[in-house]
């Protein structure tokens, strides 16, 4: 039943996006929507039970062979699907998320004129993402790997009209890729090791190599550190991590759907997942775990300070996300797999169900993403409200320890919290320092960007979206700031996926995290699991548990104060902070580094390479000075075209003249 | 096929119908041409699927003794088969590729591609050194004709500057071959390669033939040539030239300089790794500021040939054999990029990128295949262009991991430039009127570029059908390298393995702090 159940969730998809994209307009949208959706709810509808199968432990692992791929020597991997605890976690949540989105996108995506192209990119990426999940081998990671790339690039470019999307677009393609250079000598670095590139056989022979050393760009390294810190920078790029997280933020670009299901739920965490995959690899290399927590403390901070500062919605929650994803690295970075494991679950649902909130706000402000322009949304599309307020409230970590309740995120990130602090090292330390520092941020940000939407007078006619739709400016509207714009409730479809995400965000954590925590059976060695860790995690001090509740309060009442109470005091802060806030608004000048130091010289340096190198220096000496020399020694070059020619044969010949002459003598 | 001489009748075919073309009007020479490389490609399978694995390494061979130990001697195996089916693979696209864009001069243009064909088969399937040498040679003529008549602007000098490098390498070949012969007594291939020539002789032969295979790979600084050939030359010329002039240098150096002469390869490693590393970043860097779609794509041939230097002088198994299916992959992807910048150039008569633009609008079938192409140029996972980058590259890192690193780069570089060449070409808004009036792809057009994507895909998800006919031949040739193998930098140094893992906690520890030491509350919750 495994067998015929996993090939359907993974290749269902697949034959939907090539029916839908092949047959595209020939088709029709309804019929395209249909397959592609349809497909996607019986994947959704398979994989719980094999969720639930590993939850009640009435599964077991079980690899299912699909085709060869490559034998080369001894270096050979296939095409199979394996399936255990960790791929069956991430089976349901990349399916239910992205079966939901398929359907709001049928609400989002009415309008568009390219409806069939969208949903078969969406099929195609969950194809290619549940290949990812599958792989019993590194390569078939990698082809997932790049697969969920080219979905992300594609749907993040949809509308390619746009420059920006197209810059966008090429921007996360070619940014990904410096972090898959690391997978891919990674890769390399682990066949050469370990003669295999299956992931079972590497994890059990990676603890007996733990001890050695490896040549690499002439340097000695320990062998599993320089492994896990190459597979690490690919998780680095794909995931957003600090460095190589400047493609997140434009990937917004993109359809808010897509930023739901690829940029929030499911793609960027694949990083995480690669980490937790290898855990028992990376035990083996302790100053690989090291980075891994550190560039995961420093994203999670790093994140959090430029999302208090976006204007624009969907900018903020991609922060947040590049944040989270932060926090759920640090987890895996101290030994807490099964916790970061589970934050990329309860992520999931709040996460997407925050782009998706986003994007019913967007749909009814007619496309504007601005939150400059929003305020008192609250009672005009009360199913949104509601549905960002449990999002919120499940981000910013709402519960309390003492009555064992709370939203998604409180199980999840408090967790996280508790084990760095229980980790006890010194970067431990740092993480957890970190992760509440951005706690609190990340409860005044969300909580800010709640108050400028929902709360407040509406702002709306400075937008120019609503000034094109209500056909008036500013100043003639005087007093009435709505502009007469009428902001309406999503349809059913966009609100259905709100309803059941809400749900995930409210009980995920609650229900969850006894298996996900404490139950080494329900991973089964799908993960290391490090039974002592947490038990030190449950022992904490009660100041470390309830840190992340009270500095939760601390951001709410930051942003109450000052986007409710005294609406002055950012503008007031601003000013008195100029430097700060233009070094943290202008995304630390990431982007403008990146472009000085990299793809500004990666032009000049083609085009003078090209000039000078190739033209002005080897044709100038090469043909064009034989050409010269040619010349200057007067030799017939009337018709140069057939004179080359004779002249050419003539040598072949009288050099096969030579050559027999000489055997023959 | 016992006794069938199926390389002389695949060699007849073209020669025959070339002939013919000479004589009939345009129309004739046009039906003659496509019927003709049609009956070639089904021998071409018929040769493939008639290939025993595992069976003799030199099958269908041939042999007539003509004067002087001359012979015309044929034969093939895996290496050769897997090219020969390229070749004839190639061969209707470029035909039908030519259909309309050629108009002046059709029956002597036909003549021409099918005298290629045949010398192209010729090339892989000579077992005779001096034979081999007539059509390595002779291969350059007609593509010089194709150039310098029916070619762009620019045409004569991209000609003689074609026919300028090429002439120093195949001079010192030559006398190189005739040393041999000398030598060894013998103009047999196959004997040639179990042939110990003494090391000293060998490091001057070696260079020799460098200075030819080099020169048609193109390796750096000998490829100032390839870009201005390519821009010049008709569609069709351009797709033989990448897709398969360009692969007479690696087959070069697969039959003749590793086998022939190992200790001299293993002494050159660095040459050929340190000028692939150059090439691949240098020419991927200069692809990126192109403005013709031609020459950008030939600057990325040069890059990705690149790889197959580097993959041949890795002296491994994975080495060869991922430069093998570089060499096929780059056929197949280069020629349909080619053709597809002259299904455009047809219809617009330029090449100027940004004369282009939004074609995925008026163009949406046209724009999947250009994707297609592209995504397989640049390597993704589940094209042609992966396995064989991944094969290649993996081969290379036993050798050098420093080598590996720079040519690993040019995946960034790769995706970099053709998706700036995609983006400018198929996306963004329609700014040209004449450009987005462009009709989509016809019948002709999709029987040109199905067949080619069907096989770019195939031999992504399943290249066994590809490297099994190689596997015994790849085998015996990497057995043969094994006494000259250059070390690899790894140097796996086996230590003392760690005894806990790396987040292990100190026993005995998790019961410190002042919170409650039952702690469970957090699985409070549905057991």
């Amino acid at each position: 039943m495994l067998q015929n159940s996993i090939l359907l969730i993974v290749f269902l998809p697949l034959l939907a996006a090539i029916i839908g994209g092949l047959g595209n307009k020939a088709l029709g949208n309804t019929p395209v929507k249909l397959l592609t959706t349809g497909a996607l709810f019986v994947s959704c509808a398979l994989s719980w039970p094999i969720f639930i199968g590993f939850l009640t432990d009435s599964m077991t692992a079980d690899v299912v062979p699909v085709l060869q791929w490559v034998q080369s020597g001894d270096l050979s991997f296939d095409w199979e699907l394996r399936v255990d605890a960790l791929t069956a976690i991430m089976l349901v949540v990349i399916t239910s998320v992205s079966a939901l989105v398929h359907l709001y996108s049928w609400g989002y995506m009415e309008e568009d004129p390219d409806q069939p192209r969208f949903f078969a990119y969406l099929s195609l990426f969950t194809f290619a993402m549940l290949m990812l999940v599958t792989a019993d081998n590194l390569v078939q990671m990698f082809f997932g790997w790049e697969g969920v790339g080219l979905a992300s690039y594609l749907l993040i470019g949809f509308w390619f009209k746009k420059p920006s999307a197209n810059k966008a677009a090429i921007k996360a393609f070619v940014v990904n890729r410096v972090g898959d250079l690391g997978f891919m000598l990674g890769i390399f670095g682990t066949f050469l090791v370990f003669g295999t590139t299956s992931i079972p056989e590497i994890l059990e022979a990676a603890p007996a190599m733990s001890g050695s050393t490896i040549g690499f760009l002439g340097y000695r390294l320990h062998t599993m550190d320089i492994l896990c810190i190459l597979l690490f920078i690919g998780a680095m790029g794909k995931s957003a991590q600090l460095g190589l997280h400047t493609w997140l933020p434009d990937a917004m670009e993109g359809p808010t759907p897509v930023s739901a299901l690829i940029h929030a739920a499911t793609m960027v965490t694949a990083g995480v997942f690669m980490v937790c995959r290898l855990s028992p690899m990376f035990e083996t290399a302790p100053v690989a775990l090291g980075m891994v927590t550190f560039i995961g403390a420093a994203t999670c901070i790093f994140a959090a300070t430029v999302g208090t500062t976006q204007w624009d919605i969907k900018r903020v929650i991609a922060y947040s996300t590049c944040s989270q994803l932060g926090y759920m690295f640090f987890a895996a970075g101290v030994g807490a797999y099964g916790v970061a494991i589970f934050h990329l679950f309860t992520h999931a649902f709040f996460k997407a169900l925050l782009f998706l909130g986003a994007g019913s706000v967007i749909h009814s402000m007619h496309h504007e993403q601005d939150m400059r322009y929003y305020g008192g949304l609250r009672t005009k599309i009360p199913v949104t409200f509601w549905a960002m307020m449990f999002g919120t409230l499940a981000i910013t970590g709402v519960g309390v320890y003492h009555l064992g309740a709370g939203f998604a995120g409180f199980w999840s990130k408090d967790a996280i919290l508790e084990v760095a602090f229980a980790r006890g090292t010194d970067l431990g330390m740092f993480a957890f320092w970190m992760g509440v520092t951005a706690a609190l941020l990340t409860s005044f940000y969300s909580w800010r960007l709640m108050f400028l939407t929902f709360w407040g007078k509406p702002r709306w006619i400075e937008s120019e979206h609503i000034q094109h739709t209500v056909h008036k400016t500013p100043e003639e509207v005087g007093e009435d700031t709505t502009g007469g714009y009428k902001p309406h409730e999503s349809p059913i479809v966009m609100l259905i996926p709100l309803v059941l995400l809400s749900v995930g965000a409210i009980a995920a954590g609650q229900v969850f995290a006894p298996s996900f925590l404490d139950d080494a059976g329900f991973w089964a060695g799908s993960i290391f699991y490090n039974e002592a860790l947490i038990h030190a995690m449950h022992a904490v001090p009660y100041w470390v548990k309830y840190s992340a509740f009270v500095v939760m309060l601390l951001g709410l009442l930051g942003a109450w104060m000052a986007y409710i109470k005294d609406t002055s005091i950012p503008g007031k802060f601003v000013e008195q902070f100029r430097y700060v806030h233009q070094f943290v608004s202008n995304k630390w000048y990431f982007d403008e580094l990146y472009d000085a130091i990299f793809v500004k010289p990666a032009f000049w340096i083609g085009r003078k390479l090209w000039i000078i190198g190739d033209q002005g220096i080897i044709d100038r000496f090469g043909p064009n000075g034989a050409a010269w020399v040619v010349e200057k020694g007067a030799i017939a070059a009337k018709k140069v075209q057939s004179g080359y020619l004779y002249s050419y044969a003539l040598i072949m010949l009288l050099g096969l003249v030579a050559a027999i002459t000489w055997i023959l003598m | 096929m016992d006794g069938f001489p199926i390389l002389s009748v695949m060699l007849a075919v073209p020669l025959v119908a070339a002939v013919l073309c000479l004589f009939l009007d345009a129309n004739g020479a046009r039906w003659t041409a496509l019927g003709a490389t049609l009956v070639n490609l089904a021998l071409g399978i018929g040769l493939w699927l008639s290939y025993e694995v595992g069976g003799p390494q030199w099958q269908f061979t041939e042999r007539a003794d003509l004067f002087a130990g001359f012979s015309y001697a044929l034969g093939i195996d895996g290496i050769a088969l897997m090219l020969i089916v390229l070749s004839v693979f190639l061969m209707p696209a470029c035909i039908l590729a030519s259909w309309d864009s050629i108009q002046k001069r059709v029956g002597e243009y036909m003549a021409a591609f099918l005298i290629m064909e045949l010398l192209m088969i010729g090339v892989f399937a000579a077992q005779d050194m001096l034979l081999f040498y007539i059509f390595f040679e002779a291969g350059l003529i007609p593509m010089y004709l194709i150039i310098g008549i029916w070619g762009g602007d620019n045409r004569i000098y991209a000609s003689y500057k074609f026919f300028l490098y090429t002439l120093l390498g195949s001079v010192l070949m030559l006398i190189a071959m005739l040393w041999m012969i000398n030598e060894a007594g013998t103009t047999d291939i196959p004997t040639l390669m179990q042939y110990d020539f003494p090391p000293a002789a060998q490091t001057w032969l070696w260079l020799a033939f460098f200075a030819s295979f080099a020169v048609k790979m193109p390796m750096w600084p000998v490829h100032t040539w390839l870009p201005d050939a390519h821009v010049q030359a008709p569609t069709a010329g351009s797709v033989i030239l990448a897709g398969v002039l360009l692969k007479m240098g690696g087959y070069g150096f697969i039959r003749f300089s590793l086998p022939m002469f190992p200790e001299a390869s293993a002494q050159f490693v660095w040459l050929i790794l340190g000028l692939s590393m150059v090439a691949v970043v240098v020419t991927s860097l200069i692809a990126l500021v192109q403005h013709d779609m031609k020459k950008l794509i030939a600057y990325s041939s040069v890059a990705h040939m690149a790889i197959v230097t580097a993959g041949l002088f890795a002296f491994n198994v994975q080495g060869l054999e991922g430069a093998m299916i570089m060499m096929l992959s780059h056929g197949l992807v280069s020629g349909a990029l080619f053709l597809c910048v002259g299904i455009i150039y047809d219809q617009l008569h330029t090449r100027e990128i940004d004369r282009y633009g939004g074609l995925s609008i008026n163009m949406p079938k046209y724009a999947i295949f250009f994707l297609l192409f592209t995504m397989a140029s640049i390597g993704l996972p589940g094209t042609s262009g992966f396995v064989a980058e991944f094969l290649s590259l993996a081969g290379i890192y036993e050798v050098s991991s420093l080598a590996t690193f720079v040519l690993t780069t040019g995946i960034i570089l790769g995706a970099g430039y053709m998706l700036y060449l995609y983006r400018r070409v198929a996306f963004g808004e329609q700014k040209n009127a004449d450009a987005a009036a462009m009709r989509d792809l016809n019948l002709r057009e999709w029987f040109m570029l199905g067949p080619i994507a069907a096989a770019v895909l195939w031999m992504g998800v399943y290249p066994e059908s590809f490297l099994a006919p190689m596997r015994a031949d790849i085998a015996a040739l990497d057995a043969r390298l094994a006494r000259a193998a250059p070390e690899g930098d790894a140097k796996l140094v086996a230590g003392e393995p760690l005894t806990a893992a790396a987040n292990a906690m100190p026993d005995g520890e998790h019961g410190e702090g002042h919170g409650d030491d039952h702690g469970d509350d957090n699985s409070e919750g549905p057991e």
